[in-house]
């Protein structure tokens, strides 16, 4: 029967040393193992991420009538749901001819932004978060990314909503 | 127990060492993660890929240095 050439010392004794410099060694060593595993948790996001990324699918929007272009004043707002009952969006009549809609959501922590029609800007109340409302761009405030935008179409008498863009074009 | 205590000190400051640089490590790839969601979430999904292989790559330089901790210990008994 063959033994082990290097005796080792019990777990128990190797984790509850009784020298002080054993005991911080220890530890340590143990913080160590726990922020190495900490790495593999964050990597197992990034995996994640990219599972996610690799099983994505365009979404489809659907073609629907949101507004009809007598209901709105020039400078007036009208909010409807697109592309599904619970999405948020504002619409924006900015001059006779001209109409701009964005998800109500902003993009930073998702509070309901509203047409200030004095700065000519969607502004969020939550933390002044302003967004262009040209093209939904942030021109101020915590949000990083823009509004997405619905893109419209008008028809006769009627706006209708095609689909969503996230970037704002060029 | 003198050598014994000069030895732990060793290890001590190796230790340290190790755990400042998985502490870098561990920092970068806190952003990387966070910058990697946010354009995720931004619908940029070019940046998934190399963001899940950086992170690999801090992954395994802690995975080192969590070895070479337990290996020297190994190697003084």
């Amino acid at each position: 029967m063959k033994t082990d050439p290097v005796e080792r010392k019990p777990l128990w004794r190797e984790e509850f040393s009784i020298f002080k410099a054993d005991e911080k060694y220890v530890s340590r060593r143990q913080l160590t193992k726990f922020l190495t595993l900490t790495s593999l948790g964050m990597f197992a996001g990034n995996i994640w991420i990219l599972a996610k990324s690799w099983m994505y699918k365009e979404p489809s929007y659907p073609v629907k009538a949101v507004a009809k272009v007598a209901e709105i004043p020039v400078g007036g707002v009208k909010l409807f749901q697109y592309p599904g009952p619970e999405d948020q969006c504002i619409l924006v009549r900015t001059a006779e001819d001209a109409y701009v809609a964005y998800s109500q959501k902003c993009t930073h922590l998702s509070c309901a932004v509203f047409y200030s029609k004095e700065n000519n800007r969607i502004e969020c109340p939550c933390h002044e978060g302003y967004f262009s409302i040209k093209d939904g761009s942030v021109l101020q405030g915590p949000p990083t990314r823009p509004l997405p935008r619905v893109v419209l179409e008008r028809r006769g008498p009627e706006l209708i909503a095609i689909r969503m863009q996230q970037e704002p074009e060029g | 127990m003198e050598d014994h205590n000069s030895e732990r000190s060793q290890h001590l400051t190796m230790i340290d060492g190790a755990m400042a640089l998985i502490f870098v490590l561990l920092t970068v790839q806190v952003w990387l993660l966070s910058a990697t969601l946010d354009t995720f979430l931004a619908g940029h999904r070019e940046a998934a890929l190399p963001g899940a292989i950086v992170s690999g790559l801090l992954f395994l330089g802690c995975a080192v240095l969590y070895r070479f901790i337990t290996r020297a210990e190994r190697r003084s008994g």
